[in-house]
């Protein structure tokens, strides 16, 4: 007994017209508001702390710079009680884990939990197509993402900005624009960690599957990546200059230093102690040790300078700020758009 | 429309005696191992890199004290040396998070997860019973997490111990020893455990794990900034270290106690 | 003994009563189809007797004077929920080990035994096992207790036709053999019919029917006749439900015969299970119950 069916011959896809991609964009809204509301939210809260504090800031600078004159004790109190107003913020490392709490929370959760509850059996087999699915929710989650982080990062750049107003950059001790405390929370960077690390999260949860495992995974390997490109490759993106001494403009960035002696490399960074002891052992009495991280009032460096060696500096310029910003993000974009890319080709191949 | 049955009264549970309590350590370990052992490897690696730049700490620290005379250049460049290691160690600011992260990744999964999964309809009607259940597995897993804090907090004094001994490099008017307070002696297990505390809690009001996640840190966070502010405001914790570390540890127990009891509460009276 | 008794029960969500006014005794011994569509209350009602959730009016006592929930309750009572939520990571052996550690009796060569009949290698990890599997898994852990009662809900909806044989097969055994009490809900009443010593009838919260079956199927009657006839007829009897095609009708009638004596062309017979259960889902204001062994006489109450 044969079965009678006329047979059918094979459908072609490319008789259908794919859905139009706007239609996503309710579907995306509807299922992210929350973890959206949840960034606008904790985004809002900590705006508010940063008006208010950065408020306090601002006129704490106005105080000390319009102080004359700026030698006098009644000022020096000035810009002693700014350089200590809001010290918490002051390096700037207290945001830095911003962009990787909103790319883990928001990213990550958006393909895991459709994985771990089972309702990409409904998601993906809807008309709109799998991959093109994903691509739109991706895009479009990440746009908003990129937008909030952006307005967010205009406000820490408003507050950041009494230290790195020119002139008097010494007297207030104010750290560079390119410090990899403040560097990656101004400009197109703050925005450009964010969706990098939302990428990261989307792919993280692709593969793992698991929410909370793949949040995991975010913060650590957005974690990794930071810290790689904060202390080893930031420094490279453009040739830093060289200069003599280590007196250079307040906002230039220090990479690294050493002395020659006699047109020859002696030793990079800190003298040694040997050497030290040997030349300059005579001892001159000097106060307490300075403050962390400066030359205090003792000077190797003249010293060793007297001994025929110089001292030089490598550094980045503050006029590198715009470049590096845009070095920076647009590795940092296309790292994105490949985890992107990596993320769709993989759904199919991965999930059932 | 009545069936007619003659009314018993209602027995009460004193004839059966409640199962013994070691029975759920193997099942709080069983649920619980992965987030155990999550916090145990990332402890682990942070333990692993204070290890070594403590090691070299110290090590300044003992050349910059024994280097004689001390207001020579060579001995000054030592200071120098001490006060330039540690890099962003330093002002211990990137050890504040800790606490939170390890209290708020392995309480709100406790009653979230099986909530949002559906099994609290196994584990809820067996014969050990809800908030017994409940209660085993919550001072279990608070006191693994504050233990492991603790372990850590001793290296994590061990490390700072050379800007806080008095002596030609300590600077009394730094506020390093303010910032630090949180991470020595008993407060750093007294956080985790209350960000432990705060996690299980947000676990049971809101039923789903990511968002109580979220709402632990965001706790802890005000919490953190409530202490900071108001009370701590009121003491110089330099002066009299350890009676403040006993307030603020005991503080912290209290409400870590509270916020379990009230969990629990929960458990026992709110339902499917 | 009365394994679920409940006094005037009723469970409100907010605005939405999901159960109400129920008044039940289900004897022992039993083995008690709770039937009715999707809302009617089943889950609702199940919950209350496990201790899941507590009642917002009346009361529920359960396997004897128990209070449910208590220590005693969920000792004598092995509940699998819908969908029989499992840990997904953990291995079947994992399972045996956790039921055991939770609870004072737990046979464990009796679920090791079962496991191996169905062909479940104890390594494997309940996410990766099949609808059925896991099904009979949840199974065999309920029962591996010792329980002096079990409670399905709708244990057989995500079943295949193969699958649902083999659990009531196994259903069916631990009643038989080791006297347990069972209780299962579904809303498809088919597969219970042949099964079900006891019916609760649950409908938009409220139980119409409640009953054993033999007395509520003795306590009722189908008469078949013609159409045209039905009407002029059907006030002489106590009719349930009435239904009819373009020939034939059905009347649903309480009696234990027909009191007077049938008009020519009408038959008489017992109904179905199913038949006096869709006539009463279908007349949402009728009611009915019957008596039950050992709780003394019981006339039929009907109310309409």
């Amino acid at each position: 007994m044969t079965a009678l069916t006329v047979p059918v011959g094979p459908a072609k896809d490319a008789g259908l017209r794919p859905l139009p991609w706007r239609r996503m964009a309710w579907v995306s809204w509807r299922h992210h508001r929350g973890a959206l509301g949840g960034v606008a939210v904790f985004l809002g809260v900590l705006a508010a702390w940063l008006w208010t504090a950065g408020l306090q800031l601002h006129h704490a600078y106005t105080a000390a710079a319009t102080c004359h004159p700026s030698s006098s004790a009644a000022c020096q109190n000035l810009i002693g009680s700014f350089q200590s107003t809001n010290v918490i913020l002051k390096g700037g490392f207290v945001l830095q884990a911003l962009p990787a709490l909103i790319g883990a929370f928001v990213g990550a959760p958006m393909l895991a939990r459709e994985i771990e509850t089972g309702t990409f059996r409904f998601a993906w087999t809807q008309g709109f197509g799998q991959r093109r699915w994903t691509l739109a929710k991706l895009v479009l989650v990440g746009l908003a993402v990129a937008v909030i982080a952006g307005a967010f990062s205009v406000l820490v750049s408003w507050y950041y900005q009494p230290y790195l107003a020119s002139g008097n950059r010494a007297v207030f001790s104010s750290p560079s624009p390119l410090s990899p405390g403040l560097f990656d929370l101004r400009g197109v960077a703050f925005v450009a960690w964010t969706l990098v690390a939302f990428a990261i999260g989307a792919l993280a949860g692709l593969l793992i599957r698991r929410i909370v495992p793949a949040i995991v995974a975010t913060l650590a390997a957005y974690a990794g990546l930071a810290l790689l490109a904060g202390n080893a490759l930031r420094q490279h993106y453009l040739t830093p200059l060289v200069a003599k001494g280590s007196n250079l403009p307040g906002a230039a960035w220090i990479t690294s230093e050493w002395w020659t002696k006699g047109g020859r490399f002696a030793f990079g960074g800190r003298p040694p102690i040997q050497l030290l002891r040997q030349l300059c052992s005579a001892s001159f009495v000097t106060g307490p040790g300075g403050r962390i991280g400066e030359r205090g009032s003792f000077s190797p460096t003249t010293c060793l300078v007297q001994h025929g060696y110089t001292q030089w500096s490598d550094y980045q310029p503050a006029s590198h700020f715009w470049p590096f910003q845009w070095i920076e993000g647009g590795w940092l974009l296309a790292l994105s758009v490949l985890l992107v890319a990596v993320t769709i080709w993989l759904v199919r191949r991965r999930v059932a | 429309m009545k069936t007619l049955t003659v009314p018993t009264p209602t027995e009460t549970d004193a004839s059966l005696p409640p199962l013994p309590w070691r029975r759920m350590a193997w099942v709080t370990w069983r649920h619980h191992r992965i987030a155990l052992g999550g916090v145990a490897v990332f402890l682990g690696a942070l333990a692993v890199w204070l290890w070594s730049v403590g090691l070299q700490l110290h090590h300044v620290y003992a050349a910059a004290i024994a280097c004689h005379p001390a207001g020579s250049t060579a001995c000054s460049e030592l200071t120098l040396d001490f006060r330039v290691t540690g890099g962003i160690l330093k002002g211990g600011f990137v050890l504040q998070p800790v606490p939170a992260l390890i209290g708020a990744f392995v309480g709100p999964v406790v009653l979230a997860r099986e909530l949002e999964t559906g099994t609290f309809r196994y584990a809820w009607t067996q014969g050990f019973g809800r908030w017994r259940w409940a209660i085993a597995k919550l001072v279990l897993l608070a006191v693994a997490v504050a233990a492991v804090a603790g372990a850590f907090s001793v290296l994590v004094s061990w490390y700072y111990q050379p800007y806080l001994s008095p002596g030609r490099l300590y600077d009394p008017s730094s506020a390093l020893a303010h910032w630090l307070f949180d991470l020595r002696g008993v407060a750093f297990a007294a956080w985790a455990l209350a960000a432990f505390a705060i996690g299980a809690s947000a676990g049971m009001l809101i039923r789903r794990v990511v968002p109580a996640i979220v709402a632990t840190l965001a706790g802890y966070t005000a919490l953190a900034v409530v202490v900071a502010v108001v009370l701590r405001a009121n003491y110089q914790p330099a002066d009299h270290f350890w009676s403040v570390q006993m307030i603020e540890g005991g503080g912290l127990l209290a409400l870590s106690a509270l916020f379990i009891a009230v969990t629990v509460w929960l458990v026992h009276r709110r339902a499917a | 003994m009365n394994v679920i008794e409940a006094n005037d029960l009723g469970k409100r969500y907010g605005n939405t009563w999901a159960l109400r006014e129920c008044t039940l005794a289900v004897p022992e011994g039993c083995l008690t189809a709770l039937v009715g569509p999707n809302g009617a209350g089943k889950t609702t009602l199940l919950n209350l007797a496990v201790g899941l959730t507590d009642p917002s009016s009346g009361t529920i006592s359960v396997l004897g004077a128990r209070r449910a929930g208590s220590l005693g309750a969920l000792d004598g009572i092995a509940f699998v929920a819908q969908d029989a939520p499992l840990y997904k990571d953990l291995s079947a052996a994992d399972l045996l080990h956790e039921t055991r550690n939770l609870n004072r009796r737990f046979d464990q060569g009796y679920a090791e035994r079962r496991l191996g009949e169905l062909g479940i290698p104890l390594r494997q990890k309940a996410g990766r096992m099949s609808g059925g599997q896991q099904a009979q898994v949840a199974l065999t852990l309920a029962l591996a207790r010792r329980p002096q009662l079990l409670v399905l809900d709708e244990p057989l909806a995500n079943l295949d036709p193969l699958s649902r044989e083999d659990f009531m097969t196994t259903v069916m055994a631990a009643a038989a053999e080791d006297g347990v009490s069972v209780v299962l809900s579904s809303h498809v009443l088919a597969e219970l019919e042949r099964v079900a010593d006891y019916l609760v009838l649950a409908s938009h919260g409220n139980i119409q029917v409640a009953g054993e079956v033999e007395g509520l199927l003795a306590a009722h009657r189908m008469l078949v006749g013609l159409a045209s006839e039905s009407a002029r007829y059907a006030q002489h009897w106590n009719v349930v439900h009435a239904s009819s095609d373009s020939s034939q009708a059905h009347l649903l009638i309480r009696g234990d015969s027909a009191a007077d004596p049938l008009p020519p062309g009408w038959d008489e017979r017992a109904p179905t299970l199913e038949e006096l259960t869709m006539a009463y889902l279908r007349e949402s204001g009728a009611a009915a119950s019957s008596g039950h062994r050992g709780s003394g006489a019981n006339p039929s109450a009907v109310t309409r």
